[in-house]
């Protein structure tokens, strides 16, 4: 078993069969993310990302750093769920949408500048983020959640 | 609607070498990849270039390097439509067979 250590740059890429305008929903607001983001609400403003529980507590919470719909988001990525997370430093998280030929669109997930947040770079590493898009993707394409 | 190019990109032992060098650490260079191959820099060109097509590997700018990242998505699509539809069934058949056997026991 190879051992391995967290990228500080993580990249993650999926076809999805939707418009750019599609997934911008998905990923912005709260009664999509429930279906496929570990059952978070998002609410994203222009300023504010921030992920809430089943239970109305905080999950992740980030400024917004760049609001560009249909097409770019980037915002902070601090990890509430975990108290020792939480005291990491903030990572980025950038969220890229670009339409392509035959009714899809490309999304990338670039999570960076995890340096001084080793705990939360494992955490979200690998399987953490594919969940995510492979969920949003079957979400968006059959329009059911991937684990009923 | 890529599962083809996955599955091809997958069906060669450098192709699964350089995913499992970006594994250990991602985000490298054509010469640093170069570096643990022997292999001509045209030759890991040309793997990777699969690699992309197949969307396992996407390279990024970052200032003058092109950086290559290992992107695992399309394997747990493949994963998710192909591994866990046969296991489950099997895990299921085992289940039933356990009952039965308890059953008639």
């Amino acid at each position: 078993m190879t051992t391995m250590t967290a990228q500080t740059t993580q990249v993650y890429q999926v076809f999805i069969k939707a418009t750019p305008e599609a997934i911008w929903d998905a990923i912005t607001k709260p009664e999509f993310t429930q279906k496929y983001f570990y059952g978070t609400r998002v609410s994203v403003s222009a300023d504010r990302y921030a992920a809430l529980g089943g239970d109305g507590g905080e999950v992740v919470r980030g400024d917004v750093l760049e609001h560009d719909p249909p097409r770019r988001l980037v915002h902070g990525w601090r990890a509430m769920y975990d108290p020792e997370m939480a005291a990491e430093g903030p990572s980025r998280v950038a969220w890229e949408i670009e339409p392509q030929e035959g009714g899809y669109s490309l999304l990338t997930v670039v999570h960076d500048q995890l340096e001084t947040s080793p705990k939360t770079a494992a955490s979200v590493n690998g399987v953490g983020w594919m969940m995510v898009l492979s969920g949003l993707k079957t979400l968006l394409e059959t329009g059911e959640p991937l684990v009923a | 609607m890529d599962d083809d190019r996955v599955f091809k990109a997958l069906a060669d032992p450098t192709r699964r070498h350089l995913l499992d060098r970006l594994f250990e650490r991602d985000g490298r260079t054509l010469t640093e990849l170069e570096s643990e191959l022997e292999m001509t820099r045209f030759g890991v060109m040309k793997h990777l270039r699969v690699l992309e097509d197949a969307g396992l590997v996407v390279a990024r700018r970052q200032g003058r390097e092109k950086l290559h990242f290992l992107n695992a998505v399309p394997i747990r699509l493949i994963h998710d439509r192909w591994i866990d539809k046969y296991t489950e069934h099997r895990v299921a058949a085992l289940a039933d067979l356990k009952n039965e056997l308890e059953e008639t026991a």
